[in-house]
């Protein structure tokens, strides 16, 4: 078995809390914006849509000091929020999340969105005429039907803020037990000298983790679409 | 009953239909392109009339001089619609009680196991629509639009997906429907015998017009030939 050592284990359980946190607070919004790009029309969509996918391609170090600009102390929202609602963002956990989060966000749109659209929109205008408003035909019809998608975006965003490196250290740099995530660590073990076991040892558990939750999502998206045609 | 006079431009075309409907069933009868499926759609809420007026007895559905437009889930209309649209990820029996649920209405077996035996679909209760036969299919459609205890039930060209052994299969339920439930329905199609043995009253549509109401004699007109 591997032979972890106390400081790993913390890398370890930082970068599932923040992994976890990130992908569960992202998830209402990306909900939310995969249901607007897949049914509505307006003003600005392209705009958005680009907006949505920007830390996708953008390098991450520009994405991470765009939300040291924005979200740190003296950041206008960073301001904001300290201020209002006590919620610090710079070179805390948080802010590892949030990084983790506005990365994984593309990730976790897209597939729920796609799913959206291949949702056959007579369904839900059938389930209006059976007296569901907007809110419950959303909740009844569209929702259910578009699970697969949903454990897709959720696996692929909770991979990627797993694995978040560039973004987070821009804007929370690497402090041990509060922003140091495995690949964090990983980078400092691999810094210094005789560091190269340790760097190995959480390699592996990255690579562990990331397959676990690759064939959950197989196995989960498996039983939805069973759901479907069974019986 | 169901008064209708409303105006809807679409594109190049025009429809403008006005008519009352009696107890029993109202036949829609029109080739395609008349304007069938514009007018259930609007008389449903799911398409907005540029002008006009629909209202079922007292209850005012859409009045354009008065802005008054109740949204599709307001409407309380049974719609059947050709291809059933049953919630694929929902059971038999819940996509029969959606209806039910979604009106706000209090669970009522007694009335279940009515429409479930009027509609023989009591073995098929705890299956998934997936599994279930094109003639299968739209009878659970039926049940589902009447346990929503409708004011109208509308079918747009119930039979028009299936073939002529499932359209025989179905259509002895429609008949009981229309003798037994007493719920007032209009019923859209282009096929003159379907409507023959189940129209009470019929208003023919050509090009987006009202050509003619009256009696099933309205039907003799057109194709002749064609049994069920």
């Amino acid at each position: 078995m591997l032979d972890l050592s106390p400081d790993e284990w913390i890398a370890i359980r930082l970068s599932l809390r923040i992994a976890i946190v990130a992908t569960l607070v992202a998830l209402p919004f990306g909900i939310a914006m995969a249901w607007l790009l897949a049914r509505k029309s307006f003003w600005g969509k392209t705009l958005l849509d680009g907006l949505v996918h920007l830390p996708l391609v953008l390098p991450p170090v520009v994405t991470g000091y765009l939300l040291l600009i924005w979200f740190g102390q003296r950041g206008p929202i960073g301001a904001f929020l300290a201020d209002h609602l006590g919620i610090v963002f710079s070179f805390r956990w948080t802010g590892a999340a949030l990084a983790c989060g506005v990365m994984g966000f593309p990730l976790l749109v897209r597939p729920i969105r796609l799913a959206i659209e291949a949702i056959d929109a007579r369904l839900e205008e059938a389930a209006a005429t059976l007296g569901a408003n907007r809110v419950w035909v959303f909740l009844t019809v569209t929702l259910p039907l578009a699970v697969p998608g949903l454990v897709a975006g959720i696996v692929l965003c909770f991979a990627k803020a797993l694995g978040e490196f560039g973004a987070t250290i821009t804007f929370v740099a690497n402090i041990p037990g509060e922003t140091r995530t495995i690949s964090s660590a990983i980078y400092t073990f691999t810094q210094v000298p005789g560091g190269d076991a340790a760097a190995g040892r959480l390699v592996l558990v990255a690579i562990a983790i990331s397959l676990a939750a690759l064939v959950a999502a197989e196995w989960l998206s498996r039983r939805a679409g069973m759901r479907f045609h069974g019986e | 009953m169901l008064a209708l006079d409303v105006e809807k431009r679409l594109g190049d075309f025009f429809l403008s239909a006005r008519f009352q409907t009696g107890s029993g069933v109202t036949a829609v009868f029109g080739p395609s392109g008349a304007g069938k499926t514009t007018l259930t759609n609007m008389i449903s809420g799911l398409v907005t009339p540029d002008r006009g007026r629909i209202a079922i007895d007292e209850t005012v559905l859409f009045e354009s001089a008065r802005r008054i437009n109740l949204p599709p889930h307001r409407r309380r209309i049974g719609y059947i619609f050709q291809e059933g649209r049953l919630f694929p990820h929902l059971s038999v029996r819940h996509n029969l009680d959606y209806g039910r649920a979604m009106c706000g209405l209090p669970p009522d077996l007694a009335q279940m196991a009515r429409i479930i035996g009027l509609l023989d679909i009591g073995n098929l209760i705890d299956r998934r629509p997936g599994k279930l036969s094109g003639g299968e299919r739209q009878r659970v459609a039926i049940g589902r639009a009447l346990l929503m205890r409708p004011r109208l039930l509308l079918l747009d060209e119930p039979l028009a997906s299936l073939d002529l052994a499932r359209k025989r299969e179905i259509l002895p339920y429609l008949e009981r429907l229309r003798d037994e439930v007493g719920v007032p329905m209009v019923y859209v199609s282009h096929q003159a015998a379907e409507l023959r043995r189940i129209a009470t009253s019929v208003v023919r549509l050509a090009a987006g017009r009202v050509e003619a109401v009256g009696g099933t004699e309205l039907l003799d007109a057109a194709d002749a030939d064609a049994v069920l």
